[in-house]
């Protein structure tokens, strides 16, 4: 069987807010591509896991979806990529921050004010808002990521942990209709980073907000996610929902970090101990066993 | 090899980062410092090497006062793998990077080849010799910072965050090669909020939170324990939370190992069938 999972989606239910065709890219002076003829698409209102090893190209990809590639990167961009209806190579990086807001990997490149409140506000003051509302927008973001006592801190005095949190309320507080997070919570403990995911997924869901989050640890954010990408090498080799694309072997294969109740899942399966479903979370695996624990003893 | 006694530590903006830690630290021990953002794990390792000096108490480090030694020194016998890579690496090439301090540390040429390969091969950085560490991806430039501090054979091996973005096949490289390096008798101290990799590796686990400890012991005992773990702003390991909801059923709370846990089950079934 071919284990490369492509599902198909219906037609005419959804609107795709992001759109890649055979999108191919190279670094200047790369020797080879660093995206080898990705195609996807991503639904408005989707919470997309985007994962694969380390430099298989998810960062660069994420630097596709707002522009930097190709306008402040620059390299051989080859195929199509559309965000929001806009073609990316036509529309400045500028215009793109309107509807893709990215939190970077390492949130010390993208604070550099000498407060936090001033570092949220950059984007706002960018965008032309009057004062009022950028006021509001700021308070709001401060909120939403629990961080309204650093509101007169310098960024660069912060733990990387509340770095990480002000560096999402910048891209907050710019309400884009997509939100890129590139690992957001690596410097986070994992309540810290629990509070994040929740925060995310309460915009996902109140907002509609789209959102593309890369991320290794997926045992914390898998939950959450109902749509799952996996990379590898440069090309996309899983693109699914999370179910099919966990208990995928060639997952397993390429060393994606299944979360630990669908490995329970699989090394019960292994050993003949059949559960009724497969969990991908804590919850869902305690439900699982509870009903095979039950009807034993019974 | 590490005695901390009572050591308090200021920043020069008045934060009281450490407020009365003890801890022992026995040549060929495997620990792992956890606990809340800010709770204060860098600033406590980094006095392991002379970073930091305790504004009160003290750092023995192999019968040596870390405030009566140099940086240089420590570093010979305490090596330290930085958080964000970025602080770290600056040379050209990852090759270069990796023969830096073995240069500056007055290794032989020949010496200095042969370890920068060694170091190289082993994180699998083979194929990125002479690329621009700032070309590679996050994860993989953490993997050089790594190599670099290996290569010139430390006693102690500190590792800050070494799991942050690394996809789960590193992880498990890394763990493999913590337990390899734990075996030939290097103490190994990580400071990690990633439960999930302390699970796998199975270490001595030292909770801090607000500048103190406040537990200390075996993974499987520390992680477990829901107050503790809550107390260090940690989330419990997956499997360790999946037990917590089988409840009624007689089994064991202390589990965060996937094999331990089919053990568990189907030991279980066993009796009841």
């Amino acid at each position: 069987m071919d284990d490369i999972i492509c599902e198909s989606r219906a037609v005419g239910e959804t609107v795709a807010i992001i759109e890649t065709s055979n999108l191919t890219y190279t670094y200047p002076g790369g020797k080879e591509p660093s995206l080898k003829d990705v195609s996807l698409t991503i639904e408005k209102g989707e919470f997309v896991i985007l994962t694969g090893p380390s430099g298989c190209g998810k960062t660069t990809l994420c630097r596709c979806f707002n522009g930097l590639i190709p306008h402040f990167y620059s390299g051989k961009l080859e195929g199509d990529i559309k965000v929001a209806g806009h073609n990316v190579s036509e529309h400045s990086i500028y215009e793109l921050a309107k509807n893709v807001g990215l939190v970077f990997q390492n949130p010390e490149n993208q604070l550099f004010a000498l407060s936090v409140e001033k570092d949220v506000a950059f984007g706002l003051e960018n965008l032309g808002l009057p004062r009022g509302d950028m006021r509001k927008r700021v308070d709001w973001a401060l909120q939403m990521t629990s961080i309204q006592d650093l509101r007169e801190r310098a960024p660069h005095e912060l733990s990387g942990g509340q770095q990480q949190r002000v560096a999402i309320a910048c891209v907050l507080a710019m309400q884009p209709e997509v939100m890129v997070l590139d690992e957001p919570t690596s410097f986070l403990d994992p309540l810290g980073a629990q509070k994040i995911f929740e925060v995310i997924d309460d915009l996902n869901k109140k907002l509609g907000l789209t959102v593309i989050l890369v991320e290794h640890r997926l045992d914390l954010a898998s939950r959450y996610a109902n749509h799952v990408i996996v990379m590898d090498e440069g090309k996309v080799v899983l693109d699914g929902k999370p179910l099919n694309v966990f208990t995928s072997e060639r997952a397993r294969l390429i060393g994606v970090g299944i979360p630990k109740a669908t490995r329970l899942y699989q090394v019960l399966q292994e050993t003949g101990v059949h559960l009724s479903g497969v969990p991908v979370n804590s919850r869902e695996a305690s439900l699982l066993l509870q009903e095979v624990l039950a009807r034993d003893r019974g | 090899m590490i005695a901390v006694r009572d050591v308090y530590f200021t920043y020069p903006s008045n934060v009281e980062a450490l407020k009365g830690v003890s801890l022992t630290f026995r040549s060929g021990d495997f620990v792992a410092i956890m606990g809340q953002n800010g709770a204060g794990k860098t600033t406590l390792v980094k006095h392991f090497n002379g970073l930091l000096k305790p504004t009160k108490g003290a750092v023995i480090v192999d019968g040596i006062d870390t405030r009566e030694e140099s940086i240089a020194k420590l570093s010979r016998k305490v090596g330290f793998v930085f958080q964000n890579p970025d602080n770290q690496l600056f040379c050209e090439t990852v090759e270069d990077e990796v023969a830096f301090a073995l240069r500056n540390f007055g290794f032989e040429k020949k010496a200095i080849q042969k370890r920068v390969e060694w170091a190289i091969n082993l994180l699998g950085l083979t194929r990125y010799r002479q690329s621009s560490p700032f070309m590679l991806s996050g994860g993989e430039r953490k993997r050089v910072a790594l190599a670099s501090v290996l290569a010139w054979d430390p006693d102690v091996v500190i590792l800050d965050e070494p799991t942050i973005g690394q996809d789960y096949e590193q992880k498990e490289k890394l763990r493999q090669f913590i337990v390899q390096l734990n075996a030939q008798g290097k103490t190994v101290i990580i400071v990690t909020h990633d439960v999930e990799f302390v699970a796998e590796c199975n270490p001595r686990v030292v909770l801090m939170a607000q500048g103190k400890i406040v537990g200390e012991g075996v993974g499987k005992q520390i992680l477990t324990n829901r107050k503790l773990v809550a107390e260090a702003s940690i989330v419990p390991p997956q499997i360790s939370q999946i037990f917590m909801g089988l409840t009624g059923f007689g089994l064991p709370t202390d589990v965060i190992d996937v094999y331990e846990a089919r053990d568990i089950l189907l030991d279980f079934l066993e009796r009841s069938s």
